[in-house]
């Protein structure tokens, strides 16, 4: 915390999200680039040039492909606890000195197709079945690694709060500014969790306290840590880097 | 050496022009896109240039990358199927007895192996041979990355995600190997690449 305070009042790290967000933008690309010579500069999901709208097409087709491959039933492999990667690498869109604390009256909210609205306290969601899986979190960068979790099977809680389980989307909104969505199918798949804790202990505020997603069926950022609203929706909710041009389905 | 021209038979059929400029294409998107990919993580210490990444940032080159795969992919079949089906791969790309492949590669490194446009030497024939294979290995360790719990099996067979993500790796050096050697070839018989344009009658194969 001390190092915290000791740090300039803009730092490298503070606008390195912006910077990197300019920099996919495309405002800062290189003049030359393979794009250039094959004279698909720009095309890189941020211009809405013609192959920029061909590469979301195939995304598009990819998303649809992806979801025909999935099985509900199909589990992803699980690890015993000597296999757990140690130390466990921290990753968010921002660096780990700006993670975010819990607000004090936190409570998960709720909302749309759903029949009971009510906010979730953590001692509501501890009482709920809980459930455990070592399993392996694979990043888009292409990086990966093993970690426990444990917590409520999201398809237990999407019961119990009554949601239309015919429903296309579930959204999640987090107190850290980040967002995503996942398709029903995957949301009910059982290793879908809102996990309480890591490593057998609550969840620390780098690992997403007090509530996260985990979902090893996706791809790393679909497990939004610091949880603060789901949402059951039959409108695209899209999400941070979904937004920006990451594949929306990102099953693996 | 004489060198004669038969006017029986193309040296290249045209399917197989189509088919090899479409599969340059899809190859260049998929080799140049996975450097960017590479760079987002690399797993051995060096990084490719920016400037030879398609896509300009992870998301755009993982676009170019999961929308080539399916061109390559329509083009590999397409091609599989016609090299089966029309005797190409029975007739051209043989796998060579060892002796005749001793012989041309000892030849070839003396620069003196000759190449009779249409007709392919062992040396060729192992090359042409190794690519393909090395292209399904790609293609298959593709779907193992990509879905590896949904392909699970696929993976598994390979020994896992991160190892197979290696296998990804050290088989695109192979096939970036090929492609190397393949040009520079063409550019020491700049006539085949014509062949591989435009109509040219096969030659006939000289004695050895």
């Amino acid at each position: 915390m001390s190092a915290q305070r000791n740090k300039p009042a803009v730092s490298v790290a503070d606008i390195r999200p912006d910077m990197e967000r300019l920099r996919r933008r495309g405002f800062l690309r290189n003049a030359l680039s393979l794009g250039a010579l094959t004279m698909l500069t720009g095309c890189d999901l941020a211009t809405h040039s013609g192959i920029d709208a061909a590469l979301e097409a195939m995304l598009r087709f990819d998303d649809r492909v992806q979801a025909a491959l999935f099985s509900r039933q199909r589990l992803a492999q699980t690890y015993p606890a000597s296999d757990i990667t140690r130390p466990y690498r921290f990753n968010a869109y921002y660096a780990e000195w700006q993670v975010r604390q819990a607000p004090d009256n936190w409570g998960l909210n709720v909302s749309g197709l759903v029949v009971d609205r009510r906010p979730w306290t953590l001692p509501a969601l501890l009482a709920l079945p809980q459930h455990e899986q070592i399993t392996r979190h694979i990043c888009i960068e292409g990086w990966s690694q093993i970690g426990q979790w444990s917590g409520v099977q999201l398809g237990t809680f999407l019961r119990h709060v009554g949601a239309d389980l015919s429903a296309r989307y579930v959204s999640f909104k987090c107190f850290d500014g980040y967002s995503t969505s996942i398709d029903m199918a995957s949301a009910l798949q059982p290793q879908t969790i809102l996990a309480l804790d890591f490593e057998e202990k609550p969840l620390a505020p780098q690992w997403g306290a007090p509530l996260r997603l985990r979902i090893p069926t996706k791809l790393g950022f679909k497990s939004a840590k610091n949880l603060e609203a789901i949402e059951v929706t039959n409108k695209y909710p899209g999400g941070y880097w979904e937004n920006q041009g990451y594949d929306w389905f990102a099953g693996v | 050496m004489e060198r004669r021209e038969t006017g029986c038979r193309p040296a290249h059929p045209v399917a197989i022009r189509v088919m090899h400029w479409i599969g340059v294409y899809a190859m260049g998107c998929m080799i140049f896109s996975g450097w960017e990919i590479y760079n987002a993580s690399p797993s051995l210490p060096f990084l490719f240039p920016t400037w030879t990444g398609l896509g300009g940032w992870l998301g755009g080159a993982l676009a170019w990358h999961l929308s080539a795969m399916w061109l390559l992919f329509a083009d590999g079949i397409a091609y599989l199927i016609y090299g089966l089906a029309s005797g190409h791969f029975r007739r051209d790309l043989k796998p060579p007895r060892p002796a005749e492949m001793m012989h041309d590669l000892g030849a070839a490194l003396r620069g003196r192996l000759m190449h009779h446009i249409g007709h392919y030497n062992a040396v060729q024939r192992v090359l042409y041979g190794g690519v393909i294979i090395a292209v399904i290995l790609q293609v298959l360790t593709g779907l193992a990355i990509w879905k590896p719990v949904q392909l699970g099996w696929l993976t598994g067979l390979f020994g896992g995600y991160p190892i197979t993500r290696d296998i990804h790796l050290a088989t695109m050096f192979g096939i970036v190997a090929f492609v190397l050697i393949h040009v520079a070839m063409v550019v020491l018989h700049p006539r085949t690449l014509k062949s591989m344009i435009v109509t040219v009658p096969a030659e006939i194969e000289a004695d050895r």
